[in-house]
């Protein structure tokens, strides 16, 4: 006689340890097995796209940090890039290899907390996750010995960076470049990518798959995952990456073992992309002169960058004012989460864990 | 120095064995005519005071020595703070969850909410009771000592279900039912693997396994090292350690069993888990690295010491897998416990019996056999792990060359994104006052 069973409905979220902050999914499960995912975003919402069109195009570059707040300079680098557009301004040649440095810089910090977290998501108890902050600790330094701060950095300004370099940097940074991150992710392949228990647990989890990935838009990771190359650094080049010498590192499942493998890839390749840069860092000028009440001719302009998350992209419609008359970002971590049902159904919850986790979202820039 | 050591171990009681002191006080219970059993009563109640006060010892301590422990191999400092070497820190963790209010659901079913927790406690306590901590130091000398563990290691298993189910939590539910799956896969091998041990030392006294170990020099680890990876997994299986931790899985399923428990019931539920995590530890030097006994160390060292001391070298090996490895999935976890621990275990058994057989009927000196057959059970255990790991293993290859790499890309004709400056966007026209 077949036993009676009912499915139930579980609240994962909006607090539970491995929602990546305050994301809510109710899974409707039979057993241990996902047969339904509702996920609810919102819990986070803080109106900047409204509260942006009161505040000039300078004090908006603050909302961008708490966006994607583990990747700040990346947000603040799309926004600057998108006003620029539409003001027409030139950027010094310091200071776009400086944002160069620092947005890859700050991509290595967030891959290493989106492979940390995603192995704590896998059950390691904390172990991973400390190593991989100790490394991001060590960028966070450097990014503080710049900018005076480590997570919000408001570090790119329109027309350029906020501050030059200090004199200790470039040492610290050919240390860290050189020395200590290429031994620590020596270590993450050994540790990691081989793991039976990792492979285990993350090989054929939360699989998309090509046509899925780009009917649903996505990108980063979770593109290139699926065996798709892209990376909008090669494919529509901004701050003059075409012409840095790397190279895409790209899947063949889709699932999350492989996007954890070509995180921990991408770190390498950002630290190659630095080590040019700094050998071409030239002199002169780190920002140019912009009035901090900039009023950019009235029309529109879109900029789009490859952020550790994905294609980040930001609209902003001028109507000539000292404001935006529109502001809207195109957040990879909302677009990447929006297949979550689709890769998570007929998993277990564990794997829908795991498949989260693979996902790296940031609530911050999901709800804005 | 002798008579140094005269003056020490020979004077009012013996302290490399503690029950010369009950044995002490008996004497002067019977020496004042007293009661006999009140002979019984005394000895039993010193004894249980005995272990009361190491196992109340180690609950303080190993909340210490598990966060240092795991400190260290996280690379930060762990507790520091408070006492030297935050020591006090366990103390500190106690006042706190004495001072938090008991919360308990409405729904909850209150009897069994409230009993889990000390049910969860007690069979680690009893363990020790039929442990020999000294040539004669067993408190109850079963003669079914093995069984007696066995039975109590799995009770814990129950009142984790109890908990789970009473809080009338969904995912409390989770953790009660993967810890039932958990406890009837996982005592198959854990028990076969006992089973081997007690055919071999032809006792299921705890006492007797020593002595056996004792007598012939040989701690039945190197003997028979299968029975001790299964027992070791399994018993992490049942002690909810990291590997597999699926009852509790903090980052699946918020804590499991006990996402309800909070304050002194919580606490309890924590310091039950350590305590029976030394429990098996103290099973495992038990049985498998000979107890008291450490070849002529235990006629100067306290054998309790030496006891002790195993025990913890035990527990670092609980400690460093929960450090160390990610957790498995459930029916990962099951399939590995039928597939691979309890096939293993049967074909250990087969193995030991005939060992056994042969032993006994050629009636060839131990110090020859002994040393071949842990020769031949290392390179049978060799053989059946890699045997397995090759034929019905995962079948994923080990370094994986899987990633592509591109340094150009086909960009496909992009639809231009380009900046407009005609004032062209809609509802301009009014515009805001800038």
């Amino acid at each position: 006689m077949p036993l009676k069973s009912e499915p139930v409905e579980v609240n994962i979220g909006p607090q539970h340890p491995s929602t990546h902050g305050v994301f809510r999914m109710v899974a409707t499960i039979d057993g241990e097995r996902i047969t339904d995912v509702k996920m609810i975003v919102g819990y986070l919402h803080r109106s900047m796209e409204k509260l942006a069109e009161e505040r000039t195009y300078t004090q908006n570059i603050p909302f961008t940090d708490r966006m994607d707040y583990l990747s700040a300079i990346n947000s603040n680098l799309g926004y600057c890039l998108a006003v620029e557009k539409l003001a027409g301004i030139e950027v010094p040649e310091r200071a776009t290899v400086l944002r160069v440095i620092f947005s890859e810089l700050q991509r290595v910090a967030s891959h290493c907390m989106a492979t940390g977290a995603f192995i704590n998501d896998c059950g390691a108890w904390q172990t991973p996750v400390m190593y991989t902050f100790r490394d991001r600790e060590k960028v966070l330094d450097l990014i503080e010995m710049t900018c005076g701060a480590r997570i919000t950095t408001n570090y790119i300004r329109i027309g350029g960076v906020a501050f030059d370099i200090p004199d200790e940097f470039l040492p610290a940074l050919d240390r860290l470049v050189n020395d200590d991150l290429p031994q620590r992710f020596d270590e993450y392949d050994r540790l990691l990518v081989g793991n039976e228990i990792i492979l285990m647990r993350a090989r054929d989890v939360g699989v998309v798959t090509p046509e899925l990935a780009i009917n649903a838009a996505l990108s980063g990771p979770m593109l290139r995952s699926a065996g798709i190359a892209w990376d909008l650094r090669k494919a529509d080049p901004y701050c003059g990456y075409d012409t840095y010498a790397f190279d895409i590192p790209v899947g063949y499942n889709g699932d999350s073992y492989d996007r954890m493998v070509i995180r921990i890839e991408e770190m390498k390749q950002s630290l190659r992309i630095i080590r040019q840069a700094v050998h071409r860092l030239p002199g002169g000028p780190h920002k140019t002169d912009v009035p901090l009440a900039l009023r950019p001719p009235a029309g529109e302009a879109y900029a789009r960058i490859e952020s550790p998350k994905g294609e980040l992209g930001f609209y902003i419609v001028s109507d000539g004012g000292p404001a935006p008359y529109r502001w809207h970002v195109r957040a990879p971590s909302l677009i990447n989460l929006s297949v979550l049902k689709e890769m998570t159904v007929g998993q277990t919850i564990a794997d829908a864990i795991v498949t989260l986790g693979s996902i790296d979202i940031n609530v911050g820039e999901v709800d804005r | 120095m002798p008579a140094l050591l005269t003056l020490i171990t020979h004077n009012w009681y013996d302290i490399r064995d503690l029950s010369n002191l009950s044995g002490k006080i008996e004497q002067l219970i019977r020496d004042a005519n007293g009661p006999g059993w009140l002979v019984f009563v005394v000895s039993a109640l010193l004894g249980a005071a005995g272990i009361v006060s190491f196992i109340g010892a180690v609950a303080i301590i190993n909340i210490w020595i598990e966060r240092r422990v795991v400190g260290r191999m996280q690379s930060r400092l762990g507790p520091n703070r408070a006492g030297p070497f935050g020591l006090l820190q366990p103390v500190a963790d106690a006042i706190k969850l004495m001072q938090k209010e008991v919360l308990q659901p409405k729904v909850a079913d209150g009897l069994v909410f409230s009993l889990a927790p000390i049910a969860f406690t007690v069979p680690g306590i009893l363990v020790m009771a039929v442990l020999p901590w000294g040539r004669n130091m067993a408190l109850a000398n079963l003669d079914a000592g093995v069984i007696f563990i066995l039975a109590l290691t799995s009770l814990g298993a129950l009142a984790v279900f109890a908990g789970g189910y009473g809080s009338n939590n969904k995912y409390a539910l989770f953790g009660a039912m993967r810890v039932i799956a958990m406890l009837v896969t996982y005592e198959i091998p854990s028990v076969l693997a006992l089973l081997g041990l007690v055919l071999f030392s032809g006792t299921m006294n705890l006492s007797g396994i020593v002595l056996f170990q004792a007598k012939y020099w040989m701690p039945l680890l190197l003997v028979q090292p299968l029975p001790f990876i299964i027992y070791f997994i399994s018993s992490s299986a049942e002690l909810n350690r990291t590997p597999a931790d699926l009852a509790e899985a903090e980052s699946e399923i918020a804590g499991g069993y006990h996402v309800e428990y909070s304050g002194m019931k919580f606490g309890l539920f924590y310091a039950a888990e350590l305590i029976n995590a030394v429990s098996v530890s103290a099973i495992i030097a038990t049985v498998f690295l000979g107890g008291w006994w450490l070849y002529k160390v235990d006629e100067i060292v306290p054998g309790w010491m030496i006891f002790i001391g195993k025990i913890y070298a035990v527990y670092f090996l609980f400690v460093w897998t929960r450090g160390t490895l990610p957790r498995f999935r459930i029916d990962q976890l099951l399939a590995f416990a039928w597939k691979w621990m309890t096939p293993m275990a049967f074909l250990n058994l087969v193995l030991v019996a005939a060992e056994v057989l042969i032993w006994n009927e050629t009636g060839v000196s131990a110090g020859l056999v002994l040393p071949l057959y842990a020769v031949l059970n290392a390179a049978f255990a060799g053989v059946l792990i890699v045997a397995w790991v090759k034929f019905m293993g995962p079948r994923f290859s080990r370094f994986p060359e899987r990633l592509r790499y591109y340094s150009q890309i086909d960009v496909p004709s992009l639809p231009a994104v380009a900046t407009r400056t005609d004032g062209g966007a809609p509802g301009l026209a009014e515009g805001r006052s800038a």
